[in-house]
């Protein structure tokens, strides 16, 4: 009784509930209250829920769920179905559809028909009441027509009456803001067209100064044959080109995309870098700094001096035409006679070697105790003395070539010498040569504190300067009168290494060239008149024109500087005309013709006129190169000089010939 | 004095910020509106107090001038709008926010395009760039990379361009390259070049910063727009365009169903690019004047004729395909061919069901050239070519119909060459441009069996003349040897032999020896600009010959295989 009686309780129960949820329209229950009233219908079994709507999972590993009111556990149903069973109990059950496990007791629940019901009714989306009719005609309760009766019997409040405070407020904001121009009524529309005519009336008054100065931007480069999509198959790139283009930083490649070919029209792709290629023009537009720059369209020839041709300028020496054998070693030196005739040339293998220029043949070998650094051949025709440095010394050499009048009067001229009373202490000890070198020709032998490097005669033929080149200051300087075999040290004290120096052809003045300057001394007045700047970095070697006016001074640093005296310190013309360092150089004695030794075995002669009025600047024309040396060790030609006479020059190379060319 | 003048003139970047009081946003705005760019300072230390970093430097003058621009204030206007329209929306007043769109700030750009282009020809000069960014802001598929507004306008204006270009029929080159499609007209005597892309969907990169791209956009559209404006003017087209009366009559009952919007359907049909326009004054047939002829002599007179002569070569090239029927498949670019064919007079149509705007069917007997692209169609009529999409463009180029032959379906297409390249001399040359330049003067092309025989002969001849080269040197080698050898062998006299004197070589070898004395005498600066033009000249020279060696070696390889072939089918 009890039973049936909580049965219809809980039908009406449910019952209610599903109004409920109806009313609220919700047509999907959720589906764990439809399991809670589901357990409400059930109380046939004996079973109940006493831990309350919990995750059953918590249970899931006991054999109870819960406790009744004595505490005892109440024990889930046993299930020991397995697979097999569930396929029969399916097989073979007609109201396995309808069965249903309940969580919250673990037992099996079989649907009555009103609830099978119930769940067809949810499942197709209609109300869970049977009896609901959803299609009632709605009754409008607040239309347009006014009733004579209102809807609720409830007195008006107060506040329908009174005016809103709120709205006050607001009201009085607007109108504040709007008195205060933060709200700005509607602006009026705009009657202009988007585009009109807008150069209508173009006047020329309004082209401004920043217009004439504006730098437009240059149009984007028009693309070749090489961005077709079927260019010619030269422009394609091979393999190597390729991966050369692909490890190219790209910001240095040639191309920006790499060229390709396509059959057809239809198979081009679009282009993944357009956007970019956009973007950067944008940039490029507003970021890049424009600056006008005149392009020179210079046609190269233009370019070249105007120079007289070689030609007109003859005679020079053109063409290689003796060679000097027999040096084994470099010829570190030439020099020829004042009369034109003999040619002495010293060389690294301890020998001094006397040709006669016309034949190339060897006269004379004289041999001496060291590795020949300079020969200098007595310009006085009336003397026949050679100079020769080796070592620490300097031998006077009598060839005896040519006139022996002159080789006898040489003699003499040394043999008459006499002691003078008071002998004065000399920073060079003079020796008189005597039996195996004074057959050989020695004749005055002086002994120098340090190494000579070179030896050069004053153009009278009685002084000789040398050169010791030392980084200590003193003594690099030593000018010798062999008349009477007395030596000077004309400079006390001397600013940095001396390279070469040289007798001025005229007056009494002497050069000396130290790394970077060229100084010139007055001899009479005893001091420094000019110094000339050589705007190089070592000089090495310096010929002094016959004029006097000018010098040249060749540099290892691969310059030729030509200083006019009166012109200026510095050079009138720097020639850069040589491949590497220059050896030497040397002027003509009376052709207006200088030539330059250099280690790239070249000999470059030039025209240098020197015109005898002062105004005008003297002429430099390179004439001629050349060739006639091979470079060993890194060494071409050592020495260059002039034919006193004829328009020849010789040089003496590290391969150890000496050339003529005439 | 000088020095101080200098530090006055440029500034920095940075200082013009902190000056103006401008964000970095507005500050680039003005930059690319105005067109300020930076400056190169001539002595860039002394500016840049002695240091040699690489900065930028504006003309202090123009940052004034910016300075002076009323559009800066509406732009902060715009500003506080947006910070305001934020602020509303954060607090939900609905109200607000509709109020202050309302009020929304507008700003135009137009007295600053007449500034910048005080006269109409300066605007016509500059549109290049608006063209190109134009072209491709239309192609933008409407995802937020920029408002779908622009996009439209973006696209209305390059159809309107293209109509012009139609209309006055001043279109002269084309490109098809794989960047995209190069056009190239002459408006008022500019000839103005731009670019297409392709027609496929862009993938935006992400290092692009879109919104310098919608500034130039926002410029260049309304640049554009006043510079369509006046050209349309000049040929008394209506504007905004309106087709042609009785070409809309036609197009009016075939396909009005298919759309929704009559304003859609009509720019459709506009960007069809088929129908005529509009003209506010009827056009009267052949009503180009002719030049007035002035009495002139000498060089004027040569100078008169050339031009002439250039004149009547464009008229005739205006109507190259005036006469012919086209038709498109539907897998050609339909515009950018719809475009070109109509800029040079030719008739062209489309399958219905490809786009608005087809005139004539593709059963229409009177097609005389029909553009596929695929290499064999089904249904193929009798009394028409059937040609590749490419002859249209080298025709263009090439300023003459070309022979159909080479462009036939499945045909190895000849190369497509640049028309915007002109080879000066001592250039390279493609074989291709020499072909077609004797077509251009009317030569006959020979049959090409003959010409590779002529060139076989040829290149027999050279190799005689290498090898004549070839004894002379060996010769003279001999020679040398042996004057060594004599050098070294003591003396011996032997028989002498009379060289013959090449008077031209010694001559030549005199002015070579004269001309490398001079360059040594050249002074310092003049070496170098000497030494690098020389350089410049040598690499050209360089290049030239690679192109010509490498394609000889490609006519070679192919002439091999086709030898192959034949004796294989022998």
């Amino acid at each position: 009784e009890v039973q049936a009686a909580s049965s219809e309780v809980s039908d009406h129960l449910s019952s209610k509930l599903l109004s409920k949820t109806h009313t609220r329209s919700a047509v999907n229950l959720p589906s764990h209250s439809l399991l809670i009233f589901i357990t409400f219908s059930v109380r046939s079994q004996d079973i109940r829920n006493t831990v309350g709507n919990i995750p059953m999972e918590w249970y899931k590993d006991y054999p109870h769920i819960g406790y009744d009111l004595e505490g005892k556990k109440i024990f889930k149903p046993i299930r020991n179905k397995d697979e097999l069973d569930e396929f029969l109990d399916k097989m073979e059950n007609p109201d396995y559809w309808r069965t249903v496990q309940d969580k919250m007791t673990g037992a099996d629940i079989r649907l009555s028909d009103e609830q099978v019901d119930l769940v067809h009714r949810l499942q197709q989306g209609k109300f869970g009441d049977v009896n609901f009719n959803e299609y009632e005609p709605a009754i409008d309760f607040f239309s347009n027509e006014v009733m004579i009766h209102p809807v609720t019997n409830r007195p008006q409040d107060k506040r329908s009456f009174i005016p809103s405070l709120i709205e006050k407020e607001k009201v009085g904001k607007l109108v504040h803001a709007i008195k205060m121009g933060w709200i700005k009524p509607h602006r009026p529309k705009e009657t202009t067209p988007q585009y009109y005519d807008l150069w209508a009336k173009e006047d020329p008054n309004s082209i401004l100064g920043r217009h004439k100065m504006h730098i437009p931007a240059p149009k984007m480069k028009l693309p070749g044959h090489e961005e077709s999509y079927n260019p010619p198959p030269e422009y394609l790139m091979s393999e190597e080109e390729r991966l050369a283009w692909e490890q190219q930083d790209p910001e240095y490649r040639k191309l920006s995309f790499l060229p390709q070919k396509f059959a057809c029209l239809r198979a081009v792709p679009a282009y993944s870098r357009f956007i970019h290629e956009r973007f950067e023009r944008c940039l490029d537009l507003y970021l890049c700094p424009r600056q006008r720059k005149m392009r020179v369209n210079v046609n190269p020839e233009d370019l070249i001096p105007k120079l007289p041709k070689p030609k007109d300028l003859q005679p020079f020496p053109t063409t290689q035409s003796l060679v000097y054998r027999g040096h084994s070693s470099l010829v570190r030196s030439i020099s020829i006679s004042p009369s034109g005739q003999w040619l002495v040339s010293g060389s690294d293998d301890c020998t001094v070697r006397f040709w006669e220029v016309s034949t190339a043949r060897c006269l004379k070998t004289v041999e001496v105790g060291g590795a020949v650094k300079g020969v200098a051949w007595n310009p006085n025709p009336s003397i026949c003395l050679v100079a020769v440095s080796y070592d620490d010394t300097v031998v006077l050499l009598n060839p005896g070539l040519g006139d022996r009048l002159v080789c006898t009067a040489t003699d003499q001229l040394i043999s008459s010498y006499e002691e003078p009373e008071e002998v004065k202490d000399q920073p060079v000890q003079w020796a008189v040569a005597e039996g195996e070198g004074h057959e050989q020709g020695h004749r005055l032998i002086l002994k120098h504190p340090k190494a000579v490097r070179q030896v050069t005669w004053h153009g009278k033929g009685d002084y000789l300067a040398c050169v010791m080149p030392d980084n200590g200051n003193s003594l690099q300087v030593v000018i010798h009168q062999v008349s009477k075999r007395r030596t000077q040290n004309p400079f006390r004290k001397n600013k940095g290494l001396v390279q070469c120096v040289s007798f001025h052809p005229i007056r009494p003045y002497f050069f000396v060239a130290t790394q970077r300057y060229v100084r010139v001394y007055n001899l009479i007045k005893q001091e420094l008149t000019k110094k000339l700047m050589a705007n190089c970095k070592w000089i090495s070697s310096m010929a002094i024109h016959p004029g006097g006016d000018n010098v040249i001074c060749g540099s290892y640093d691969c310059r030729l500087a030509w200083f006019d005296l009166d012109l200026s310190t510095k050079p009138y013309k720097v020639l850069r005309h040589h491949k590497k360092a220059l050896r030497s150089v040397a002027y003509h004695r009376h052709y207006p013709l200088f030539a330059s030794g250099s280690d790239d075995g070249n000999v470059i002669v030039c025209h240098g006129m020197v015109y005898n009025d002062l105004l005008q600047n003297p002429l430099i024309v390179p004439v001629k190169v050349l060739k006639g040396h091979t470079i060993t060790h890194d060494l071409g030609v050592l020495d260059v000089t002039f034919h006193p006479t004829q328009p020849w020059v010789f040089s003496s190379g590290a391969d150890g010939t000496v050339c003529l060319f005439t | 004095m000088f020095r101080r003048i200098f530090h006055w003139q440029f500034s920095a970047l940075v200082y013009i910020r902190v000056r103006m009081r401008l964000s970095h946003s507005i500050q680039r705005r003005l930059c690319i509106l105005k067109g300020i760019y930076p400056h190169e300072p001539k002595h860039k230390k002394k500016v840049n107090k002695g240091s040699t970093a690489p900065r930028t430097f504006y003309l202090l003058k123009d940052i004034r001038f910016l300075l002076h621009e009323p559009i800066v204030g509406k732009f902060r206007e715009y500003k506080i709008f947006v910070r305001k329209l934020r602020k509303a929306y954060g607090k939900a007043e609905w109200s607000g926010v509709q109020r202050m769109k309302e009020n929304k700030p507008a700003y135009k750009l137009d007295h600053i395009i007449k500034e910048r282009y005080p006269t109409f020809i300066d605007a016509v000069r500059d549109v290049d760039d608006a063209l190109s960014m134009s072209f491709l802001f239309s192609t933008f598929a409407r995802t937020g990379k920029c408002h779908v507004q622009t996009i439209q306008l973006c696209r209305r204006l390059s159809v309107e361009w293209m109509n012009y270009i139609i209309a006055s029929r001043s279109l002269r080159k084309v490109f098809l390259s794989i960047k995209g499609i190069y056009y190239q007209a002459e408006v008022l005597g500019q000839t103005i070049t731009w670019i297409i892309p392709y027609q496929f969907a862009h993938d935006h990169p992400t290092d692009v910063d879109y919104r310098v791209m919608a500034t130039f956009t926002e410029l260049y559209t309304t640049l554009l727009g006043f510079v369509n404006f006046r050209l349309y003017q000049t040929l008394n087209l209506v504007y905004p365009p309106k087709l042609d009366g009785q070409g809309e009559f036609s197009l009016k009952s075939e396909c009005e169903e298919d759309y929704a919007l009559e304003s859609e359907s009509y720019s459709e049909k506009l960007s069809a690019l088929s129908a005529s326009l509009a003209r506010t004054v009827p056009l009267v047939e052949d009503e180009e004047a002719e030049l007035d002829l002035f009495p002139a002599e000498g060089e004027d007179l040569e100078k008169m004729e050339a031009r002439e002569k250039i004149e009547l070569e464009q008229n005739e090239q205006k109507k190259l395909f005036e006469g012919l029927k086209l038709f498109l498949n539907r897998e050609v670019p339909r515009e950018s061919l719809a475009f070109v064919i109509r800029c040079f007079g030719g008739q062209v149509s489309w399958d219905k069901s490809l786009c608005i705007g087809s005139t004539y069917d593709e059963t229409d007997e009177t097609i005389t050239h029909h553009i596929v692209d695929r290499p064999t169609i089904d249904k193929q009529y009798i009394n028409r070519y059937y040609i590749q999409p490419q002859w249209v463009y080298d025709c263009v180029n090439g300023k003459i119909l070309l022979p159909v032959e080479e462009y036939f379906l499945g045909v190895t297409l000849p190369p497509h060459l640049s028309p915007f390249v002109e080879e000066s001399e001592g250039d390279y040359v493609p074989p291709e441009k020499l072909k077609l330049q004797a077509l251009q003067r009317g030569e006959k092309p020979q049959a090409e069996d003959d010409e590779e025989e002529e060139e076989e002969e040829e290149e027999d001849d050279d190799d005689e003349d290498d090898q004549s080269e070839d004894e002379d040197e060996a010769n003279l080698a001999e020679m040398e040897e042996k004057r060594a050898q004599g050098k070294s062998l003591s003396v011996k006299v032997t028989p002498g032999k009379v060289k013959p004197e090449n008077r031209m070589r010694a001559e030549q070898e005199e002015k070579a020896e004269e001309k490398r004395l001079a360059i040594m005498m050249m002074k310092k600066k003049e070496k170098y600009l000497y030494d690098k033009i020389m350089f410049g000249k040598k690499r050209h020279v360089r290049e030239a010959n690679k192109l010509a060696a490498k394609r000889k070696a490609h006519d070679d390889s192919n002439k091999a295989d086709k030898k192959k072939k034949k004796k294989k089918k022998c």
